[in-house]
């Protein structure tokens, strides 16, 4: 390593991140609070060219699955109608202690009502709610109420009390669990410390910026010390360098604390960032269910991938345009590859491999939870069966590979 | 203007001071709490009850309805029950406060309407329960639309005063039909009105003083 990466990293912890000086799971906490994050789009870049040099520095996945976690919550069944129009239609699902699951789907789709049947702020029609053990479907609001304190929640619009300062907003889940004021203030400045806002505890959150008053939001959240945190579109009002310093917060929190977080989100990206695991929700259903890099290797649904079209690489317009699906001079491969199939030098090896040329024309390699995560656009000369040649070598490397027409 | 109309202008104005706070600060005790049961047992409230929605709005409703000339005369029997007698400063009191309590709940349910739906989600969500959500989420949210309305129905209640001359409740309003009008002294007339506007004035200041202290939503 160059003595100057070192003396780059000691300035901007990013930089160590991003090669190898620090461990990228767990961000140091200065970059946290000063809302750094490791730009994706860079860090998809390096094993790409590492591909080329055929030396693997990838970054292999560094944390246990989690599947053997305890449940925290079960879903059986769920249903819900408003009047005429089915909000949820049978859903089940089940979220591991520990994990970071992320509910996605378009607006409509049922999220928000799947969120706040959790903690009981609506009721389902039929169907089970379990948490931590113990079905709350029939529970009454007063059972409910020491129920929720086990359940922290932000929100899209922070739902902060414009009439409280920073701190009593953020004490306010201690004194509807009944603490003394001394222990609700020691408490407040101990979580205000946590997400980077002790200096404006007086404040009041009119006062603050939107990740600011997310911040406040999230510290109120955890201030009762829930076994799980729900989030409801909490980055949607954000900015995308504001997103990325509260979802940097919210793993932060997660890995350190080991808080359960179940989030409902639009953006694919949010999921990316953070989610061990995504449930795709459409029409009251859950369309499809997995490892977020496994869904985003290999989208089953049409919803899915239509969420996923902004962030994974695309045919450029203008070649799609001129696409024909009678033979031409040259075939347009689409290469989808991920997992152990994307740390092998696989371009090298195609060249190598199938004698004749082929241009690389769009494309990368992305990295969801240390997963590499590519999918490419290739230009093959069609000619003297290399087309052939070029798709059954990339099935024989697990990369799925497919003509999609010719120029 | 002689010595004893100054004193006869102070006593008015004392008088005038006093209906209005007391019967000010009735309607204030009596109308927040109905105005929040206003809100509460609306559809979608936190302890809907839409059956004592309507029988509370029907009752509010009908208490506005009635002039307030004839509220006053009408509420003799109660008012002599409470006070003892239906004549005087105090007898004035009790219609004065039976008028303006409907019209501040009524000024308190819109200002509790106004508090953010989210808000009281959150607050649910945190394990609250309907006290809680009262305590601290609904009123110090609509606190400024409170002190807002109050100073409202402070200065309508300076105006309804002035009818309360015709149960001998004396005040300001009293004095200028009596002496100003009926016996044609301007300078009294004048006087009157210039004591009123400084009233109104005085009293709708400290109101907004009060509610820029207390808004902190922007």
């Amino acid at each position: 390593m160059q003595p100057y990466l070192e003396r780059r990293a000691a300035r901007d912890p990013w930089v160590g991140e991003l090669f190898g000086l620090q461990p990228f799971d767990a961000p140091p906490r200065e970059a946290v609070r000063k809302g750094y994050s490791v730009n994706q789009h860079v860090l998809a870049e390096i094993p790409f060219l590492a591909d080329i040099v055929g030396n693997d520095t990838s970054p292999q996945p560094s944390r246990p699955a989690l599947a053997d976690g305890e449940e925290i919550v079960r879903l059986v069944d769920l249903k819900r109608r408003f009047g005429e129009t089915p909000a949820l239609e049978g859903v089940s699902l089940t979220v591991r202690k520990g994990e970071i699951l992320g509910i996605i789907g378009r607006s409509g789709a049922g999220k928000s009502t799947l969120i706040r049947c959790l903690n009981g702020l609506e009721r389902p029609d039929s169907g089970q709610v379990h948490i931590e053990g113990r079905e709350i479907g029939r529970l009454g609001e007063s059972e409910l109420q020491p129920l929720r304190r086990r359940i922290g929640m932000i929100f899209q619009h922070f739902n902060l009390l414009s009439a409280k300062t920073v701190e009593d907003n953020v004490a306010l889940p201690l004194k509807i669990a009944g603490q003394k004021k001394a222990a609700r203030r020691a408490r407040a400045a101990e979580l205000l410390e946590l997400v980077g806002l002790s200096a404006k505890a007086k404040a009041y959150p009119s006062s603050l910026s939107g990740g600011q008053k997310q911040r406040v939001g999230i510290a109120r959240a955890l201030a009762a010390g829930p076994a799980l945190l729900l989030s409801d579109e909490a980055t949607s009002a954000l900015d995308p360098e504001t997103t990325r310093s509260i979802l940097a917060l919210l793993k932060d929190i997660n890995r350190r604390f080991g808080l359960t977080i179940l989030l409902i989100t639009h953006e694919m990206e949010v999921i990316r960032s953070i989610a061990d695991r995504v449930a795709v929700i459409d029409a009251g259903r859950i369309v499809e269910e997995g490892p977020v890099w496994s869904v985003f290797a290999d989208p089953q649904s049409e919803i899915t991938q239509s969420l996923l079209g902004g962030i994974r690489p695309q045919l450029p317009a203008e070649i799609a345009e001129k696409l024909s699906s009678v033979p031409g001079k040259e075939a347009i491969l689409r290469v989808d590859v991920a997992g152990d199939a994307a740390r092998r030098p696989l371009l090298s090896e195609l060249a190598v491999a199938v004698p004749g040329r082929f241009r690389l024309i769009h494309g990368g390699v992305d990295h969801v939870q240390g997963e590499p995560v590519g999918s490419l656009f290739l230009g093959v000369a069609a000619k003297d069966g290399q087309v052939a040649k070029t798709l059954d070598f990339l099935t024989a490397r697990n990369a799925r590979a497919k003509v999609l027409g010719y120029v | 203007m002689s010595e004893v109309m100054l004193q006869l202008l102070l006593r008015s104005l004392w008088e005038t001071v006093l209906m209005t706070a007391a019967s000010g600060l009735i309607s204030l005790v009596a109308g927040l709490p109905l105005g929040l049961a206003l809100i509460a047992t609306e559809r979608g409230g936190i302890a809907e009850n839409l059956w004592v929605n309507r029988i509370l709005a029907a009752i509010i409703n009908g208490f506005r309805s009635v002039p307030f000339i004839i509220l006053l005369v009408a509420l003799i029997p109660v008012t002599r029950l409470i006070v003892g007698t239906s004549i005087g400063t105090w007898a004035a009191i009790v219609p004065l406060s039976i008028a303006a309590t409907p019209y501040y709940a009524r000024i308190a349910e819109v200002s509790l309407r106004e508090v953010d739906r989210g808000l009281i989600e959150a607050a649910r969500a945190m394990g609250g329960n309907r006290w809680t959500i009262i305590r601290e989420v609904l009123v110090p949210e609509a606190l400024p639309g409170i002190v807002a309305g109050f100073t409202v129905t402070l200065v309508t209640l300076v105006g309804a005063s002035a009818m309360a001359g015709a149960i001998g409740a004396g005040g300001l309003g009293d004095l200028a039909i009596r002496y100003g009008y009926q016996r044609f002294e301007t300078t009294v007339m004048i006087a009157v009105v210039a004591v009123l506007i400084v009233l109104v004035c005085g009293i709708q200041w400290l109101g907004d003083r009060l509610v820029v202290r207390l808004d902190h939503r922007v």
